[in-house]
């Protein structure tokens, strides 16, 4: 046997059978991909080095307390029904700033879409009242309204309100031009082609708005609770503040985050509801 | 791409038994003096035609010589600045032009049927519309794909349900606006065909406005070309239906309007696609 023709057999088996390590990669890779529990890899990571850390001592507890302090001080809390209590108050506080904003916003947003004359009216002095940081506010907030209710409120809707209006304009204004000539050559009633057309074109610029919203609102709530509240997650956290206790103010942080995920969650599911026909939107479990 | 042979069911569907039913459901269009002005510009500058009802008449010219505004007046998305449009022999004619555009525009978040429903207008709660709906897609071929979204079709399926939404109504005209300008040449032949059929069964008047001299023949009883906001030349395009591509006599006539068509122009300028 020639060198040459040694060569010709070996070739083609490298080319059709890569070495080992590759072959292990990617297929890691495509697990990596398919699985349902890689988006929580790298919190858990997180999670066990912190907890390395604080077991070998290298991380002192008065910086950051090891996880399972964190847990007791949860299972106390839930304990005394203090946690529920607090989460509720500021799950109902986040709710009900996002859908008073929000709600205006949307239809604000849709009639200076719809609208030249609305738009012209309105939209200047949205945007100028959109540059004012809105935590700067709230030194004024609490002297006009206190530190009830209204105050929080208050400063959550209006969070919420700028990134709603401008997706929802955005949304309105950007539709195909070409569908509404369609719609309007078929015949379709302004009601009809709002419904049918102008809408649903808007929704996922809508979608975009809502959950830029729940960032803002998640932020503008804790600022409020923390300065400015008897009750809620915000106020939790900075009463341990004083009281030097960081595994409670580090389990309202991560109860935050917690909320904040759940929330991004419900936008999601609600997007691949309503916008099942986009192909970015589609469940890729359920379409082909 | 072709419609399968379920070709008579679909005919039954549709076709009008008699050519005396045939005349009745297209629409004549008489055009005199029509002008439409942009500003200062003069886009058509006074288009005398007489279309008879029920017949196909194809409309070519250079880019921007005014032959898709033409259309926009005759499917009433635009107005004539003078001059006269008259559908029908006077009579109350209640026209209800439909238009196919250049690109599909169906609607991405409505399903194939739905989008479909959009061309039953003022009827979409009609008891039968439903009905219509499949037996329009049964006649563009696409009767299983009615539950799909718009983004799975490719882009001849795609002017295909566009063509059942513009036939669901079954309009007495039809306007085409290069509706098949965007496809592949194999699926274009099979959707020239697919439209000769449908008018055939149909008997609706048609115009369409089209870059292509070739498509014109093919699918025309009549040629017009606008030149300038005027009508240029006006052929007779007499050959036996359904045609079959590349006749002798086809190739003939478009020569002959491809010479009228380029005379000043010059020679690289590719206006045909």
């Amino acid at each position: 046997m020639t060198s040459a023709t040694g060569l010709a057999t070996l070739v083609p088996s490298i080319a059709a059978e890569p070495p080992r390590t590759a072959r292990f990669l990617r297929t890691a890779g495509r697990g990596l991909l398919a699985s349902r529990l890689t988006p929580w890899l790298v919190p858990f990571a997180l999670l066990a080095l912190w907890a390395a850390a604080s077991g070998t001592g290298r991380l002192s507890p008065q910086f950051l307390p090891p996880p399972w302090a964190i847990a007791e001080a949860a299972w106390s809390k839930i304990l005394d029904g203090e946690l529920a209590a607090n989460i509720a108050v500021s799950f109902r506080r986040a709710i009900s700033g996002f859908l008073v904003g929000g709600g205006i916003a949307f239809l604000l947003g849709l009639a200076n879409g719809l609208s030249r004359l609305s738009e012209r009216l309105t939209d200047t002095t949205v945007q100028m009242i959109r540059n004012i940081p809105n935590l700067s506010l709230i030194p004024l907030v609490i002297l006009w309204l206190g530190i009830g209710e209204e105050a929080k409120l208050f400063l959550t809707a209006l969070g919420v309100f700028f990134p709603v209006y401008v997706n929802t304009f955005h949304g309105v204004r950007t539709v195909d031009a070409g569908l509404v000539e369609m719609g309007r050559s078929y015949g379709m009633t302004r009601f009809e082609l709002f419904r049918r057309v102008i809408l649903p074109g808007a929704l996922p610029s809508i979608f975009v708005g809502v959950r830029f919203a729940l960032g803002v609102m998640w932020l503008t709530l804790i600022v409020a609770e923390t300065i400015a509240a008897s009750s809620g997650i915000g106020h939790m956290a900075t009463e341990a503040r004083e009281f030097l206790q960081v595994d409670v103010v580090v389990l309202a942080i991560l109860i935050y985050a917690a909320l904040g995920k759940v929330a991004d969650t419900t936008v999601r599911l609600l997007e691949r509801a309503t916008l099942a026909w986009h192909p970015a939107f589609a469940d890729p479990r359920t379409s082909k | 791409m072709t419609v399968k042979p379920a070709d008579r069911d679909f005919d039954a569907l549709f076709a009008d038994p008699s050519t005396r039913a045939r005349a009745a459901r297209g629409v004549s269009i008489r055009l005199s003096g029509l002008t439409r002005r942009f500003g200062e510009l003069e886009v058509l500058r006074g288009i005398d035609l007489d279309i008879a009802a029920g017949r196909f008449v194809a409309i070519v010219g250079r880019s921007g010589c005014g032959k898709s505004t033409l259309l926009r007046l005759l499917s009433g998305l635009d107005r004539p600045s003078g001059g006269e449009l008259a559908f029908g022999a006077g009579e109350d004619d209640d026209v209800v032009p439909r238009l196919m555009f250049q690109e599909p525009r169906l609607l991405p978040w409505a399903r194939v049927v739905d989008n479909v429903a959009v061309g039953l207008g003022r009827d979409r709660d009609a008891p039968d519309g439903r009905l219509r709906v499949a037996s329009a897609l049964a006649a563009v071929g696409l009767a299983e794909k009615a539950e799909a979204w718009p983004a799975v079709l490719s882009g001849g399926q795609k002017q295909r349900v566009a063509l059942a939404r513009a036939l669901v109504s079954r309009p007495r005209f039809l306007a085409l606006d290069e509706p098949l300008g965007a496809l592949d040449a194999l699926t274009r032949i099979g959707m020239q065909s697919l439209l000769e059929r449908v008018w055939l069964a149909q008997g609706f008047t048609a115009v369409l406005v089209t870059h292509d001299v070739g498509e014109a023949i093919a699918l025309a009883d009549r040629v017009v070309m606008i030149e300038e906001g005027r009508v240029a030349l006006d052929v007779a395009v007499d050959l036996p239906r359904p045609r079959r591509r590349g006749s002798a006599e086809a190739a003939r006539l478009e020569a002959e309007i491809l010479r009228h068509l380029v005379h000043e122009e010059p020679p690289d300028v590719g206006w045909v696609i």
